[in-house]
């Protein structure tokens, strides 16, 4: 993959934060190439879902420079950064749990209805085509993630497992250019991982998508990522393809060195 | 019997008002956790937007649909355009404070509303002008039904189901269902927060306007004060059906118009504001999360 500027989709220039004393993030400098699977990965309390946060436009970084698609974004709202292309999951999920699994679905892809108030009122033409697009869009996303058939249920009622896939659906429905999943295999067990990562490998194709994910179990991400950041304390320990990442002396210490404590 | 049925028509009549007022409340509620104090104040600068509309066009000269139709269309536009104005100025740069200050910022545009409504229009009663005759349409079982009652009940249930429609079936629906639940989420699936919580107060504040429109046709009086009584009941209609829940606004609405009205009839009219306090009273200590409301348990 070539390294072009052109290909660049995400860019962070020294982006920091701080809470109160804690420096939860400091001076990270990384990017995501266009197409590119990348993990980002560390142990509890790195400061990996801070990055999301401050790339999404929850939290406000307290320094550095948020670069996507070409353009300094750290100004953008969160609805603003997703009309630009970004959709995420998250760690601890974020359903609308009394809504129906296809109300969170078309939710997820709100911003692309184009219609206004006026056209809602008086049935407009505009209204109904872009009504029926995204329904059928909708239901075609959610027969590919196998959740078709419970469309009308509440996204409480769905198990724990399809709720993860449905935040996943709700991102998709967005069409996003960069999908930010935060730890989408929590909670589960081998198999259920084992297929979501081949379904996010389908989905990432189809899709022509690129991805930042986040994940606890570096042995899953060396699996699936072509390329891997290590996180720690908020600094960045190592970047690179999964040999230089698995033998970086660094990251032995302080992430596989805790890990085999257990 | 005749009389009951009359009752019965009064009361859904008077029960779809509270349930037009109560469903702003409630849906403010719903995006913004706030008791909006001065809704029944827009709700009388809707009533006061049809009475100058009417003099405007001399609207009374040519009574008749669309003559009411202008009335509605006045009191919507100058509610809308208030609701907005009042999110825009008094409560947008409130955002991020604590709710006591948000609470005590609606007393004061309430108060701000209502005695500027005095120095504005005048503090004495006003005659809401005659566009239609409230003429008899048909007669059944003794009882004479006329214009006005179909009208109110009528109106206010269209009104009803273009809200419903909106909420459940628009993208702009959607955004303010889910603005309700997680503003922040919304905010990162790509809705336009600020603008969701626009759009609830306009659409709150256009239903008041219905109802102030509907009240000066079957109740002709109006004044800046008029907002203070109708909007405590309508806040009680909210708050039995269970405060953020659409449903339970109208619900609340039509129990309340029914309940007051037989107890005027059956009782006394001495009593006719004690039963929406009663029910306000026994909906707190019995099930304060109201009707069709949650309750909601404390995690621990």
């Amino acid at each position: 993959m070539s390294l072009s500027s052109e290909n660049l989709l995400l860019e962070v220039k020294d982006l920091s934060i701080q809470f109160g004393g804690l420096k939860a993030v400091d001076s990270l400098n990384f990017s995501v190439q266009k197409g590119q699977l990348k993990g980002l990965i560390g142990p509890n309390g790195a400061g990996k879902t801070t990055v999301f946060n401050m790339l999404t436009g929850v939290y406000q970084p307290s320094r550095g420079e948020i670069c996507f698609r070409g353009q300094i974004i750290n100004r953008l709202k969160p609805h603003e950064r997703c009309r630009r292309g970004m959709a995420r999951t998250f760690q601890n999920i974020r359903l609308f749990r009394e809504l129906t699994v296809l109300d969170n679905v078309l939710l997820g892809s709100h911003q692309k209805l184009t219609y206004g108030i006026f056209d809602s009122l008086f049935f407009t033409k505009k209204f109904h085509t872009e009504q029926k697009q995204n329904l059928d869009k909708a239901l075609h996303l959610l027969n590919l993630f196998d959740l078709a058939n419970k469309s009308e249920l509440r996204a409480a009622g769905l198990p724990y497992g399809q709720q993860r896939k449905l935040e996943i659906v709700r991102a998709l429905a967005g069409e996003p250019r960069l999908l930010l999943l935060d730890e989408p295999a929590a909670g589960m067990n081998h198999s259920e991982t084992d297929q979501l990562m081949t379904l996010i490998g389908r989905v990432r194709k189809e899709f022509d998508l690129t991805i930042l994910l986040i994940e606890h179990d570096m042995k899953l991400v060396m699996g699936i990522c072509e390329d891997i950041l290590v996180l720690d304390h908020g600094v960045k320990l190592e970047e690179g393809d999964s040999q230089k990442v698995r033998t970086s002396a660094k990251v032995i210490e302080a992430y596989l060195g805790i890990e085999n404590e257990h | 019997m005749q009389d009951l049925i009359q009752h019965l028509i009064n009361g859904l009549g008077l029960g779809a008002i509270y349930a037009l007022i109560a469903l702003g409340y409630t849906m403010v509620y719903g995006v913004l956790q706030m008791i909006n104090f001065a809704h029944s104040d827009v709700y009388m600068v809707g009533a006061f937007a049809a009475y100058y509309a009417a003099r405007w066009f001399n609207l009374e000269s040519m009574p008749g649909v669309v003559s009411f139709a202008i009335l509605l269309l006045a009191a919507i536009t100058g509610c809308a355009l208030l609701g907005l104005l009042i999110e825009r100025f008094a409560y947008r740069p409130l955002r991020n404070a604590p709710k006591l200050n948000i609470l005590i910022t609606a007393i004061g545009v309430s108060l701000l509303l209502e005695y500027s409504g005095q120095v504005i229009f005048g503090a004495d009663p006003k005659v809401f002008p005659e566009v239609l005759n409230n003429t008899p349409l048909f007669e059944m079982a003794g009882v004479s039904f006329k214009l006005f009652d179909f009208l109110v009940i009528g109106v206010g249930l269209v009104a009803m189901a273009v809200l419903h429609f909106l909420i459940y079936h628009t993208k702009q629906g959607r955004a303010m269902r889910a603005v309700s639940v997680n503003p922040r989420v919304a905010s990162i699936l790509g809705v336009n927060v600020d603008r969701t919580i626009v759009f609830t107060f306009v659409l709150g504040s256009a239903l008041a306007g219905v109802g102030s429109v509907l009240v000066g046709v079957k109740y002709p009086k109006i004044e800046p004060l008029m907002g203070m009584m109708i909007g405590l009941k309508a806040f009680v209609a909210a708050v039995l059906g269970g405060i953020g829940n659409i449903m339970g606004a109208v619900l609340g609405g039509l129990i309340m118009g029914l309940s007051e009205e037989m107890v005027v009839a059956y009782l006394s009219s001495t009593y006719r504001d004690a039963v929406a306090f009663g029910i306000l009273i026994l909906i707190l200590i019995v099930r304060p999360s109201g009707l069709l409301g949650r309750n909601q348990t404390e995690k621990l």
